[in-house]
């Protein structure tokens, strides 16, 4: 069948080869032609077929499946380089207004009054005397503009405003070597990060978008913005921090999303 | 009829180790990679359906993992291990081995223009099993490569701040998405063509599980015999083609000459 020359090259193996297989199906080697391609691309398409049912939401794979999850937080947090800063871009590049995102639509946006909203301190925290909006808009300002990942896979460049939270921390006397820092928020949803990214100088309780106030749907009065998580670290509208050591399971992890979600 | 040849090949081979022609640790290798290139692929297209890269590009509930994001997400970050892991293993064992460089190495441009024309005219040579033609090497080579960047990409993808540096080799954060989405198309290629073929060539398949053939002498005398039985039934046929060709030959002289008489005989 072959009329091929068979140029004996200097890279071929010395070893021959059994070459039973192939005396034994010469017919079937022959028979290689077009059809048969065809016929086998069609059965390929078939096998794909097969994967509809999820078997993801079953007790021990799910298990299995968070296992691994919080193993990642523990890779996470070991390659987190504390003072690696994120790329940041200028204002140009800014999005305005920022890409809005939440559990539900924008529409159903509750906004919070500003003038009686206080923010509550609990937890692993010396002064846990509740602060105002205008007593947080007169701290000293840190501004970065860099950019929001979300989970889905879109992105944009913001330009955020406000205290940063290490100073924030240090000025409420909350203890830093505590593992986590809680946010709880005003439309229920609660995040948490790692005591490390916390203290990154580019973690930062936003105020201000665009050097304008930031605007309800994207967490007026008060919201956290950092540089090494996805978007959905970054809790709006805070009611609350919490400096604790226990850890509980937030908004997005109790649903099985990735708990560090570092970036 | 073995020819003295065969023996020479049999003793030659003796003192070497016995050897098939997939050792058990690259089977190992294969089936582990196909289970998590399955499943990185199928969590894969349930996280891209979240934020299209293309409008017209969705993949069906039926062929995605996971019935949630999160499903697709925890599957492919448990998947990513195995991928690595195992991906890294292959690749240390391929070329401490030697393997690599035995099986996929040289490749010649000219080698693999020729081997692309015999298959475009379905004429490729299944001459040896286990000597990979141009463009199997080519693909092969090629499809580690894609393996070694989706790897790349997916990192900078999960960690663009962390590793910015190898980030911003790539572009902004959609190129690196895109990038990642490529190299996933092109194993999708490659499993397309590498499936099909397994299929219509099912020995291939077998010896993917059982080792294929045994690289030893008592094999390569069977090998030699069936090559030298075939030589032999080559060259009978080609005898008895001559003989048939000289025995053509013969009755149509004869032909000639009884015509030549035949004409001749009314002058008589």
């Amino acid at each position: 069948m072959s009329l091929r020359n068979r140029t004996p090259s200097i890279f071929r193996p010395q070893q021959r080869v059994d070459q039973s297989v192939l005396a034994a199906n010469r017919k079937l080697f022959d028979a290689i032609d077009r059809r048969n391609v065809l016929r086998g691309a069609i059965s390929l398409g078939a096998l794909t077929l097969l994967t509809g049912c999820d078997v993801s939401e079953e007790e021990p794979v799910q298990k299995a499946l968070r296992a691994v999850s919080s193993w990642n937080d523990g890779v996470q947090a070991t390659i987190f380089r504390a003072d690696h800063p994120a790329p940041t871009f200028t204002p140009a590049q800014v999005v305005k207004p920022p890409r809005f995102n939440a559990y539900y639509d924008i529409e159903d946006v509750k906004p919070v009054d500003g003038t009686s909203w206080k923010l509550e301190l609990a937890g692993r925290i010396g002064e846990k005397r509740p602060w105002t909006a205008q007593q947080i808009y007169a701290l000293p300002e840190q501004e970065i503009i860099i950019r929001h990942v979300c989970v889905e896979g879109w992105d944009y460049i913001g330009q955020w405003s406000g205290p940063n939270l290490k100073s924030f921390l240090e000025r409420i006397g909350a203890d830093l070597t505590a593992k986590y820092v809680y946010f709880h928020c005003n439309d229920d949803y609660t995040e948490s990060i790692d005591m490390a990214t916390a203290l990154h100088p580019q973690t930062i309780l936003a105020t201000r978008y665009a050097n304008e106030a930031i605007t309800d749907p994207f967490g007026y009065p008060l919201r956290l913005r950092t540089s090494t998580k996805l978007g959905y670290k970054n809790a709006k509208w805070i009611r609350a921090i919490e400096v604790t050591n226990n850890f509980t399971e937030t908004f997005w992890s109790k649903q099985g999303f990735n708990w560090f979600a570092g970036i | 009829m073995p020819a003295p040849a065969v023996k020479s090949l049999a003793r030659k081979d003796f003192a070497r180790k016995q050897r098939c022609l997939h050792p058990l640790p690259v089977r190992v290798m294969h089936w582990i990679n196909a289970g998590a290139i399955f499943i990185m692929i199928g969590s894969g297209w349930k996280i891209y359906n979240d934020d299209v890269i293309f409008g017209w590009l969705h993949f069906p509930d039926a062929v995605v993992i996971g019935k949630w994001a999160q499903y697709g997400l925890q599957w492919h970050f448990f998947g990513m291990w195995i991928f690595l892991l195992n991906g890294l293993a292959y690749l240390s064992y391929g070329i401490a081995s030697g393997r690599v460089r035995q099986k996929l190495f040289p490749v010649s441009v000219r080698e693999i223009l020729a081997t692309i024309g015999d298959a475009l005219r379905f004429r490729l040579a299944h001459d040896d099993l286990t000597h990979y033609n141009a463009v199997q090497k080519m693909l092969y080579l090629g499809i580690m490569l894609i393996g070694i960047l989706i790897v790349i990409s997916g990192l900078a993808m999960w960690k663009p701040v962390q590793f910015s540096e190898l980030a911003s080799l790539f572009g902004s954060f959609q190129t690196i998405r895109l990038i990642h989405f490529l190299c996933m198309s092109a194993i999708v290629g490659f499993l397309l063509v590498h499936v099909a073929l397994a299929l219509l060539v099912p020995q291939s398949l077998v010896a993917m599980l059982t080792g294929g053939p045994v690289m030893s002498d008592g094999a390569m005398l069977v090998a030699a015999e069936a090559e030298a039985k075939a030589e032999a039934e080559a060259a009978a046929a080609a005898k008895v083609e001559a003989e048939a060709k000289a025995a053509a030959k013969a009755e149509a002289e004869i032909k000639v000459e009884a015509e030549a008489e035949s004409e001749a005989t009314p002058s008589r």
